[in-house]
């Protein structure tokens, strides 16, 4: 029972729990065991919650057989990255900074699914502090991809989408600033849907680019992805930057088809020189299959998307380095002594960031001191402005867009990491949302010559989730995409 | 642009990151491949385009005006590598006087 239990999904589970077929102490046992037998390949945990899972599950049991009503999580174990805080549990970000920190609050996210009743299995591996795009920036271990073990899984939810896609838990919370969420999801071959900016709480989500920044769920499949986002969205007065209205409910309307349908196809994505064929067959086959299903395919314009790499590296890292400016040694984390304050700073930061943090912490620095700001930070804000009007222009044309999620399929351990400028340009396809803010996901669309996932993102306008979630599961419905990893280098799922 | 070894040192002090020579000297190639390409932002958006930082318009987001529990001194001040007498403890910043 237990290895069919972890392959089941969400809505799966909720089926089996609602008919007392199964309880949520099994639910969580039958997970957490296989964690157990998966991680020394995986390395998608860096903390397991066992007895508080086994505590939560045993609670939600006891609600169920009162009769009190189950939500639709309720059971449902749930990863999160280790970006949220949790109360008194370790919370790294990552990084080796915050070795140690128990923090003494829970994020929005945290206890949005504490109320929904999920049961929270663990906190997943990342990249530190959420930059990088293959996990390998993680302080503490590299997560693995369970299509192909000497592949990375993605970044920066590295841990997130692997542990999805290794069936360690059905759902996972990753966040999404430049693409971190939808790449690691196309290359582990699951779900990663990115909500609009200011959709979900960035309350207790510790701070990288804050205007980018947007917590974002993964799933095996599209229904799963959206009861997941229904229960962390949502205002929140603790979050400035949070949208004051409700969130809708995704799962109306959600089998309603594409029958009518404007699909744009953004033309400059494939004219991208380091798109791959697989990627790009692909992406056309399901163009394809949107057509059959009645939808109208137009061919739209992003002119300034080109830019937004550009911009990206500017915006991101500006305001990185300010926000990491709050790891000084004085009010957690690691400390390094010295004998005056500014040397004890700098010495901490320098033993306690890894190098592609320091390196982003330095552009941005450059980039917001004196006499640079208009010509760098200023003048990428104004771009983001195009990019936002392209946006606009293309969904007067049409309801949502369809492109790759990332240009290439999962890559081996080490062949970017050398070259940062390589790496950044991984999230060609995803930054151009990432800065409009507008809503955008990435879904399975089948696998490449080499047996590995391709994702191909939908795209949908400022609030049009509901569309974009609709579009995602007519294409998934089509594809049937079968997310067991498999191939000769896949893990072995016992 | 191009990033010399003393340009690299001064944002490092900025920054507040002890460098060694080593990453002084690789951030500086690294650092100015970086802002070429960043530099294509120039390229296009004129003084007149307005920047955005939000899809969303927001503006003056006030809470009401009602106190309210925060989090308790004690817990803040839990997580610090040092504290004393429910203060954070750090190293002097002034210098001794004469």
């Amino acid at each position: 029972m237990g290895e069919l239990l972890v392959t089941k999904t969400a809505a799966g589970l909720r089926n089996l729990l609602d008919a007392g077929d199964v309880s949520a102490v099994e639910v969580a046992q039958a997970h957490l065991d296989h964690i157990e037998a998966t991680d020394d390949q995986l390395k998608a945990f860096l903390v397991v919650m066992r007895e508080s899972a086994l505590t939560k599950a045993r609670e939600v049991d006891a609600r169920i057989a009162d009769g009190a009503g189950a939500g639709l999580l309720a059971g449902i174990p749930v990863a999160l990255k280790d970006i949220f805080t949790t109360r008194a549990v370790p919370t790294t970000c990552g990084s080796k900074i915050l070795e140690g920190y128990r923090p003494p609050y829970d994020a929005t996210v945290t206890s949005r699914l504490d109320a929904a009743d999920a049961v929270l299995l663990g906190k997943t591996n990342m990249d530190e502090f959420a930059m990088g795009s293959s996990g390998e920036n993680s302080a503490y271990q590299l997560t693995t991809n369970p299509w192909d073990l000497e592949r990375v899984p993605g970044g920066s939810s590295s841990g997130s989408g692997a542990a999805v896609a290794g069936f360690q838990t059905p759902l996972a919370v990753g966040t999404d600033t430049g693409g971190s969420v939808r790449q690691p999801a196309a290359f582990s071959g699951v779900v990663g849907a990115k909500p609009t900016y200011g959709r979900v709480s960035r309350y207790g989500m510790i701070a990288f680019a804050s205007s980018l920044d947007q917590a974002s769920p993964f799933a095996r499949t599209v229904t799963d992805a959206a009861w997941m986002l229904e229960a962390i969205a949502g205002h929140d007065p603790m979050d400035s930057t949070s949208i004051p209205e409700p969130f809708p409910n995704l799962r109306e309307g959600l089998e309603a088809g594409v029958g009518g349908m404007r699909i744009g196809v953004v033309r400059e994505f494939f004219e991208s020189e380091g798109l791959e064929p697989g990627v790009r067959d692909r992406t056309q086959e399901a163009i394809q299959r949107l057509s059959k299903l009645g939808a109208q395919i137009v061919e739209v314009s992003l002119p300034h998307a080109v830019y937004g790499v550009s911009a990206y590296y500017l915006i991101a890292p500006s305001e990185c380095s300010s926000n990491l400016s709050r790891f000084d040694g004085v009010r957690y984390g690691l400390r390094v002594d010295a004998d005056s304050a500014e040397e004890m700073m700098a010495a901490t930061r320098e033993a306690g960031f890894g190098a592609e943090v320091k390196r982003r912490i330095m552009i941005g620095t450059y980039a917001l001191s004196a006499g640079y700001y208009d010509a760098y930070y200023a003048q990428a804000q104004r771009v983001r402005t195009l990019i936002l009007r392209d946006f606009a222009a293309a969904f007067e044309q049409c309801d949502a867009l369809i492109s790759p999620t990332a240009p290439t399929t999962a890559f081996r351990f080490g062949d970017k990491s050398d070259d940062p400028l390589a790496m950044y340009l991984n999230d060609i396809f995803t930054i151009p949302a990432s800065l409009a803010g507008t809503p955008a996901m990435s879904l399975p669309a089948g696998l490449d010559e080499k047996g590995l996932p391709v994702g191909v993102q939908v795209m949908g306008p400022v609030l049009g989730e509901q569309v974009m979630f609709r579009v995602a599961r007519a294409l998934e419905a089509e594809i049937a995409f079968d997310p067991t990893p498999r191939g000769p280098n896949a893990l072995e799922l016992g | 642009m191009s990033l010399s070894t003393d340009d690299v040192r001064h944002v490092a002090r900025l920054a507040r990151l002890a460098l060694t020579d080593d990453e002084v000297e690789a951030l500086g190639g690294q650092l100015s491949n970086i802002l070429a390409y960043a530099e294509k932002v120039g390229e296009v958006a004129a003084e007149d385009v307005p920047p955005t930082s939000h899809p969303y318009p927001l503006r003056n987001v006030y809470r009401t005006d009602e106190a309210r529990a925060s989090l308790p001194p004690e817990d803040a001040i839990s997580t610090a590598p040092q504290a004393e007498d429910g203060r954070f403890h750090v190293p002097r910043i002034v210098g001794e006087e004469a």
